[in-house]
């Protein structure tokens, strides 16, 4: 038994890198794809070009403007004159943002009054638009907050010393600096070893079977199982491979921090990589061309990267979206990605997650191997 | 050129298509699906995140804060606990995204005076989700914080105006924020990027893998009639897709169409145009089916995915990878998408997208014609 195994697997791996094309395509794509990954997958927003039109021309509308030209996240461009100007400007896509302030503001605050700030956000990115929205109104928030103290300081300056007020503290774990990169970056991981796996596996036996290789090995004494385990092996070892080339780039380019233990992302990539053959073994088994089997490799690719929490949280999601989300197993291993690369965590947190993968690659597997015991039949 | 023997080449094609049933169902079925799982799948908008609380101070103004927390849509709290190692556990294993905890002498310090400080644990590992929670949280902070300011001056005699400045935000374009109206009008990118490429560079890559690209160039077919014969059954496909994307997108998402479905049409033809180009390229250059797909993701679906603007704003992208975006075609489909249905741009003001998509158009067209004249060679 052991005897045919190595003889299959010697023939698989001279098959798959022996072309030179194929052994680029193991390396660089992956490495390409995590290079743009952590570039282009930013929510962050910096610099957002802003437009201001201060009608009031007091004291309080600058104070309240020189709060968004200090800040990073708004790049305040112009001054404008006319309030055409702002629509104009963000119809040709020069601004993002148009703060107005009408005559008055200065006034209402003064009486006590509620002082508008109109903001004019061009919503075509809606992300863009959201946190910009929310970083205007902790702006706003901050500036009514220190004019009142202002004001209080100047009605009843022997109160200030012991006025109460409550601030809040906050504490962002594990990802102190909230960058984007290091939410994406592990997460990358994750779904280009999926795209890799699944497909590399469902070609390699599409494409024995699509050019009569397939009835040429079968006819040897090789056993079904053996053949199996045979074609998966490579794959399995190349998926292995390619995790670690990943997961360097992003640890030693990126500077992701690795705070758990390598012990326990082994533990959860082995589970992962089992779970992928056994989707790309079952694909391989209802096509018969590689044409069908990447076409039915992509229909599953994509839900199961859109579901499963990789760039989109599933708790904003439709309830069958969130409920057909624990089906994949990318769901899994993206929180044991994060959970060892930002929190630090392990197996006493992680065990439902490995516990679930190891479930869905035993099942898959043995589906896979009875689907493809029927085939070659 | 003769108009019967392209036609010929076509209807092999079709003929070829109609019998493959499953590349038929990605025609058809692929478009609604990816639709459906952008359309709900992508939402940045949170709300009812699960908090946990722990208040150590058990006071009527430390339930007070927390009524001000449970009353906010933004959160949810999930649970009150009464250990540190709870709220840190629970932030762990993800069963909340944030821990308020309330400090054992904060009702004492506020009637003694001076500042109090509320923690706000935040898990960061998403910074988006991050971001919007610790703004909301201040936000309910200082809300309270403004009252009790006001309720102590006002019991010492002082009488003061609050201070308020309101957000007044108008959301052009998209006036809801659906991340759907955003989302969707790129889905059209996408989709023509996988029929374009992916299916073509397989079907044609198949050919000379089988050997069979050679027999029919054996026959009087020129080479120009052999692309155009082959391509074109695609290209129908392509805006046929189009077509389905654009009533999806109007008539189940409700995204406002603003331009000329004259120039969605011309528009969307020149990017099949580009990516048909891109495809049979791809498959002359790559010498197998499974080099092909690969090359076909990394060229075609990658860029229309992350650096055309669909999802991530390209002026938050590093400057370098900018300028990358720009010899990118799907950057400036999506561009014309989104102005079309979203802005309502007229034809004439979309020159700046128009123009280099029909430079890319000729120039892959050329590129393609002129390697697959070299192969034959």
């Amino acid at each position: 038994m052991f005897g045919r195994l190595k003889q299959m697997l010697i023939k698989e791996f001279i098959q798959t890198l022996r072309d030179k094309r194929t052994r680029v395509i193991l390396i660089v794509p992956p490495i390409v794809q995590m290079l743009i990954f952590g570039y282009a997958a930013t929510f962050d927003i910096h610099h957002v070009s802003t437009v201001v039109l201060d009608l009031d021309h007091s004291q309080e509308s600058r104070g309240l403007i020189s709060r968004f030209t200090s800040s990073p996240y708004f790049d305040v461009q112009r001054q404008l004159t006319d309030s055409r100007q702002i629509r104009d400007l963000i119809d040709r896509g020069q601004a993002t943002v148009g703060l107005e302030i009408d005559a008055g503001f200065a006034q209402k605050l003064r009486k006590g009054e509620t002082a508008p700030l109109q903001v004019i956000v061009d919503a075509t990115n809606s992300n863009t638009a959201l946190i910009a929205s929310s970083y205007i109104s902790q702006i706003a928030l901050g500036f009514a907050r220190d004019y009142q103290q202002d004001r209080i300081y100047r009605i009843a300056p022997q109160l200030m010393e012991a006025i109460p007020s409550v601030e809040l503290e906050q504490r962002p774990w594990y990802n102190p600096g909230l960058s984007s990169r290091w939410f994406f970056v592990p997460g990358v991981i994750g779904s280009l070893t999926l795209v890799l796996v699944i497909t590399l596996t469902a070609f390699a036996v599409v494409r024995e079977r699509e050019i009569g290789t397939l009835e040429q090995i079968m006819v040897t004494p090789i056993r079904p199982a053996e053949f199996i385990l045979g074609k998966t092996l490579p794959f399995f070892l190349i998926g292995l491979f390619d995790v670690s080339l990943i997961a360097a780039v992003g640890t030693l380019w990126f500077q992701i921090p690795f705070r758990g233990h390598i012990l326990v992302l082994l533990t959860g990539s082995v589970l992962f990589l089992l779970c992928m053959l056994g989707v790309g073994l079952l694909i391989s088994t209802v096509s018969s061309t590689q044409q069908q089997a990447m076409v039915t490799a992509f229909f599953f690719i994509m839900p199961a990267i859109s579901f499963s929490g990789f760039g989109f949280p599933i708790s904003t999601m439709p309830q069958w979206m969130q409920y057909l989300s624990y089906l994949i197993p990318l769901r899994y291993f993206l929180i044991v990605l994060r959970g060892t690369y930002l929190k630090g965590v392990g197996m006493e947190i992680l065990w439902p997650q490995m516990a679930a993968m190891a479930v869905m690659a035993v099942s898959l597997l043995t589906i896979a191997i009875l689907r493809f015991h029927k085939a070659l039949d | 050129m003769s108009l019967t023997r392209l036609m010929a080449v076509a209807r092999k094609e079709v003929i070829q298509i109609l019998r493959d049933s499953r590349s038929l169902m990605i025609v058809v079925i692929m478009p609604v699906t990816l639709m459906l799982l952008f359309g709900y799948g992508i939402n940045l908008d949170l709300k009812g995140l699960p908090v946990y609380v722990y208040d150590r101070d058990g006071s009527q103004q430390s339930q007070d804060l927390l009524k001000r927390f449970q009353a906010s849509e933004y959160f949810h709290v999930a649970r009150v606990v009464n250990s540190y190692p709870a709220v840190t556990r629970a932030l762990d294993d993800g069963h909340a995204k944030m821990g308020i905890v309330i400090p054992w002498d904060f009702s004492s310090r506020l009637r003694e005076g001076g500042p109090v400080q509320v923690q706000a644990l935040v898990d960061a590992t998403d910074d988006n989700t991050a971001n919007v929670l610790i703004g909301y949280a201040q936000a309910v902070v200082q809300g309270y914080s403004a009252e009790i300011q006001l309720d102590w001056l006002r019991e010492r005699g002082e009488t003061i105006q609050p201070a308020a400045v309101s957000v007044e935000t108008r959301t052009w374009y998209n006036e809801d924020l659906e991340s759907s109206a955003f989302i969707v009008p790129g889905v059209l990118a996408l989709v023509m990027s996988v029929i374009g490429a992916f299916l073509t560079s397989l079907t044609i890559a198949r050919e000379w893998e089988r050997g069979s690209m050679e027999q029919l160039i054996s026959t009087p077919v020129s080479a120009m009639e052999i692309m155009l014969g082959k391509l074109a059954p695609y290209f129908v496909l392509g805006i046929f897709d189009v077509i389905v994307c654009a009533v999806i997108a109007i008539y189940w998402f409700h995204v406002p169409f603003r331009g000329s479905y004259l120039t969605l049409l011309a528009s969307s033809a020149l990017f099949m145009i580009v990516v048909l180009s891109l495809g049979f390229f791809i498959s002359v250059i790559a010498k197998s089916q499974f080099a092909a797909s690969q090359i076909a993701l990394l060229v075609t679906f990658l860029p229309a995915f992350l650096l055309s603007g669909f999802l991530f704003s390209i002026d938050q992208m590093p400057v370098a990878l900018q300028w990358i975006t720009r010899i990118l075609p799907a950057r400036y489909y999506v561009s014309v998408l989104k102005k079309i249905f979203l802005k309502g741009t007229p034809t004439a003001m979309l020159y700046a997208d128009l123009i280099p998509l029909a430079i890319f158009a000729v120039m892959l067209a050329l590129l393609a014609t002129r390697a697959f004249h070299k192969r034959l060679e």
